[in-house]
């Protein structure tokens, strides 16, 4: 039997897993939209693009709607604080996310240029959004949110919209929106056809390279720049999920994990790695580059939750309301059982959209979809 | 201690109500339309004939343009609970998340993955193969809403939970009572069921519409044929669990009950069904009330001599309830303090199942053990939902669902008979029969979560007090964005939706395949 501590580690990491799935899975359809204009020079090309992630983009979508309801589960107060807290943001987001079903299937059941155009920009914009308002909330997180509880642990917020975009959070939402532009990109290079795939092959080398400096100059600024948050004393690491038991201490370092275990290492250097990996497979092995991409993204995702590591969501306001790992989580009954479930199903989830993706495999091209008008 | 703003709780109902609502308009027309195109496909496997898999595929494209809408008003949902109701997601999540959580896991991936080899797999994949697709893209969606209705029979019947004064929220103690809570079981048949009734009768109407003009006789009488026999057994099943529903209900929310009765005092048992009446909220009565002897009894106790009670009684006992909820919660900042403070463990035990009680105070006085005798007597009043408009919409509802029945067992008939296309005033019936179960179906929820006020979780946590953090101008921002958003997009589908049913499979090139089979990769 797994006591609360492991457990708590263990949702930990498989909030992370969700994340980097949603991010690998979905980031690549966010990505496409996000380039659709400029990959795709006319309707038909635009066409093909989204016919290369219309059978699988809901699916993928999944993983984010499975993030936020597992966090609701295992992690309910990161769930009430990050939603309600940052309100107008995930509005923002949710309103962009709601564009996105509509906007695959309505596009192509009138056939007017307009009519098509216009659902163009919708998921440019769309994608556009989601990618950078991800990246400027997690980076927010490092700065730390202007929440408190009371003690009926009812949180009061005393922060705007505006507060949001500190410029190390706009860097990290640049960070993001390059990281998922050159994933998206080498998911095009794979799957679309071949004239527009070689546009894709330069767009991926490109925003691979602004993603790698972008993401070393906020990995400096963080360590000079921000000041890290840490437990004082021992964390009662199976004690209550009530934030306001503990003391923090606020004026370290956020690399100070780092420091304590190196093996932490292995993210960053994953996602560098991979960045290298993506400049020089992407035109040659596109199943290789799109690959490099996808550790790419899992690097800089964990490299990140790693650096926060025991925190979920610092308080500026009142650090002792700091969420971490140890005094934010469900239950331990709940914890156990989220985790049977999960390990239950998630293997079944990933063999069948796995098998959906060989069913739908191979290229898109041109002739293809000047042939026959999709079918969605 | 921070204060509730009436208006974000008014704002935050507005908003919850607004998009819920709106969500459920294509819900459940994905959960009866799928399983009518896993029925028409199974026929097409098993007879090969290719006008079943072109009805398939006609029905599909509509019910694609419903499914996107599905997709994404749900993710509105999922999202709101943590902006909107931060305090609720705080104080049970714990137990109200898994559910959630598992819908994600185990049934919304599965139709969303699915979805796209249905409508862009079928010349990828083998007929069985895409049939085995189609049948758990219906399993996905029934299952989808299995998940949801046991995390929304929780909030009225929460079973399997205690409250924890350390974390300040409910944790679970049994999760197979959350499972099988039978308030669950009940409301998911019933649900699904209706769904089932609005997938017949949109396909039923739509045919009927075809038919008065002359078109695609054969595909519609068809298409008529199986929804008029799955409508029937629809129909008949949401009517018969709507009773089983309500005898839970009478179980568990017995103010919910009397409410949709109208029923101010006890009445002797077996009490008698108001069939109408104009409920008076002010004089707590209800004049010219036609009322039927002993059918309320029979339905709400299953009994001849169990008495249900009134509402005024039922204010009474909140009175009481109150009371003990203050001791309650006087126990729980002790425990606060000292947390092995053995006698507030004990004042706690014996009366944390009304600690909720005690919360309703909080509308009215910062700390509940100091409410006066008036602020008790007001937040009794409070667990009163609104009664006429509960009394109406069951009514409706109900009358809703005894037409279908009518309507489907003469539709059954008359495909029997094979005489569907014989008397025009059935097919207009049938066609504009097409809101109804719309209708039924909102008011359906109307009664479930507006007569479950003042309460989010019936007796545990008020509405008032499950709100975010937020500001008015935050809410309206996002309320502005939404009606915005919706608005437009319930134009699209409507446009959507019309001008795909006008072409028609005719005019749409799917049937006749004279028209359809033109080989395109002839050179």
């Amino acid at each position: 039997m797994l006591d609360y501590a492991t457990l708590r580690v263990i949702w930990w990491a498989l909030l992370g897993t969700l994340l980097i799935g949603f991010a690998i899975m979905d980031g690549f359809d966010f990505g496409v939209a996000g380039l659709l204009k400029v990959l795709g020079r006319d309707n038909e090309e635009r066409q093909v693009l989204l016919e290369g992630i219309e059978p699988t983009w809901e699916g993928n979508q999944v993983w984010f709607i499975l993030a936020a309801g597992a966090t609701f589960a295992a992690w309910p107060m990161l769930y009430a604080v990050a939603f309600s807290g940052m309100y107008l943001a995930i509005a923002l987001v949710l309103l962009a996310l709601i564009l996105r079903p509509v906007g695959f299937n309505f596009r192509g059941k009138i056939h007017d240029p307009r009519w098509a155009s216009l659902w163009d920009w919708v998921l440019t914009g769309s994608g556009l959004v989601v990618m950078l308002v991800a990246g400027v909330a997690f980076g927010n997180l490092f700065l730390g949110l202007p929440f408190r509880f009371d003690d009926d642990l009812r949180m009061g917020w005393h922060g705007g919209f505006l507060d949001l975009l500190h410029p190390f959070a706009l860097l990290c939402g640049l960070v993001s929106l390059g990281m998922l532009l050159a994933h998206g990109a080498c998911f095009a290079a794979l799957k679309a056809d071949h004239a527009i795939a070689a546009r894709a092959v330069a767009i991926a080398r490109w925003t691979t390279l602004a993603f790698a400096v972008l993401y070393v100059l906020a990995g400096v600024w963080l360590a000079w720049g921000i000041p890290g948050y840490a437990i004082s004393g021992p964390a009662a690491t199976a004690g209550v999920s009530n934030p306001l038991y503990k003391q923090v201490a606020v004026g370290g370092s956020w690399f100070a994990g780092y420091m304590q275990y190196p093996w932490f290492w292995a993210a960053p250097l994953l996602a560098l790695a991979a960045a290298v990996g993506v400049q020089a497979l992407v035109g040659r092995r596109s199943v290789a580059g799109f690959i490099a991409s996808s550790l790419m993204v899992g690097g800089t995702i964990a490299s990140a939750g790693f650096a926060l590591f025991p925190f979920l969501l610092p308080s500026s306001l009142d650090p002792r309301s700091s969420l971490t790992v140890w005094d934010a989580s469900s239950s331990h009954g709940t914890l156990r059982l989220m985790l049977v479930v999960t390990l239950a199903l998630l293997p079944v989830v990933i063999l069948y959209t796995g098998w959906v993706y060989r069913v739908m495999r191979g290229r898109i091209t041109l002739e293809q979809v000047r042939k026959a008008h999709g079918g969605y | 201690m921070i204060i509730i703003d009436a208006d974000v709780v008014t704002l935050s109902r507005l908003q919850f109500a607004l998009t819920a609502l709106y969500h459920f308009l294509f819900v459940p027309l994905t959960l009866g339309l799928v399983w009518i195109l896993a029925i028409m496909e199974s026929v097409y496997v098993m007879t090969g004939r290719e006008v079943w898999k072109r009805m398939v595929q006609f029905w599909g494209v509509l019910f694609g343009i419903n499914f996107a809408m599905g997709v994404a008003t749900g993710v509105t949902m999922e999202f709101q609970f943590g902006m909107n109701w931060a305090y609720y997601s705080h104080y049970v999540g714990d137990i109200f998340g898994a559910p959630l959580a598992i819908e994600g896991l185990m049934a919304f991936f599965l139709e969303a993955t699915l979805v796209g080899v249905f409508f862009m797999g079928w010349e990828r994949i083998s007929r069985i193969k895409h049939l085995l697709v189609t049948w758990f893209l219906a399993l996905g969606t029934s299952l989808s809403a299995l998940w949801i209705l046991i995390a929304n029979a929780w909030m009225q019947n929460p079973v399997g939970a205690a409250f924890n004064p350390q974390t300040m929220r409910m944790e679970v103690t049994s999760f197979s009572a959350v499972l099988f809570n039978p308030v669950a079981q009940d409301k998911f048949v019933h649900t699904v069921s209706a769904g089932y009734v609005l997938g017949s009768m949109f396909v039923l109407s739509i045919s009927a519409w075809y038919l008065l003009r002359g078109r695609n006789i054969d595909f519609a009488r068809r298409s008529m044929t199986v929804a008029a026999s799955f409508g029937l057994a629809a129909a008949l099943s949401v009517v018969v669990l709507g009773d089983e529903s309500g005898y839970s209900v009478s179980l568990n929310q017995k103010m919910k009950m009397a409410s949709i009765e109208a029923m101010w005092e006890t009445e002797p048992a077996p009490a008698p069904f108001t069939l109408f009446g104009l409920p008076d909220v002010a004089r707590r009565t209800t004049h010219y009330a036609l009322k039927i002897p002993w059918v309320m009894g029979l339905i709400g106790t299953r009994s001849l001599d169990r008495t249900m009670p009134g509402i005024n009684e039922l204010v009474d006992d909140a009175k009481g309830r109150i009371g003990n909820g203050i001791q309650a919660y006087d126990a729980m900042l002790m425990l606060r303090r000292d947390k092995d403070d053995a006698q507030a463990k004990a004042t706690l035990a014996a009366h944390d199942r009304d600690l909720g009680y005690a919360l309703l105070l909080k509308q009215y006085v910062d700390d509940p053990r100091r409410a006066t005798p008036a602020d008790i007597q007001k937040a009794a009043d409070s667990t009163i939902p609104n009664v006429p408009v509960l009394f109406w919409a069951f009514r409706i509802m109900v009358a809703c669902g005894f037409y279908f029945i009518a309507l489907f067992a003469f539709s059954f008939w008359k495909a029997s008979t094979r005489t569907l296309d014989s008397q025009r005033w059935y097919l207009r019936l049938a066609l504009w029969s097409l809101p109804l179960p719309w209708l039924a179906i909102e008011l359906g929820w109307i009664v479930a979560e507006y007569g479950r006020q003042p309460w989010a979780i019936e007796g545990v946590l008020p509405t008032a007090l499950g709100v975010s953090a937020v500001s008015t101008g935050q809410i309206l921002t996002s309320l502005g964005g939404f009606v915005l958003f919706y608005t437009a997009l319930a134009v699209v589908d409507v446009v959507l939706m019309l001008k795909f049913a006008r072409k028609g499979p005719d005019g749409l090139g799917i049937w006749p395949p004279a028209i359809a089979a033109i080989p395109s990769d002839r050179p």
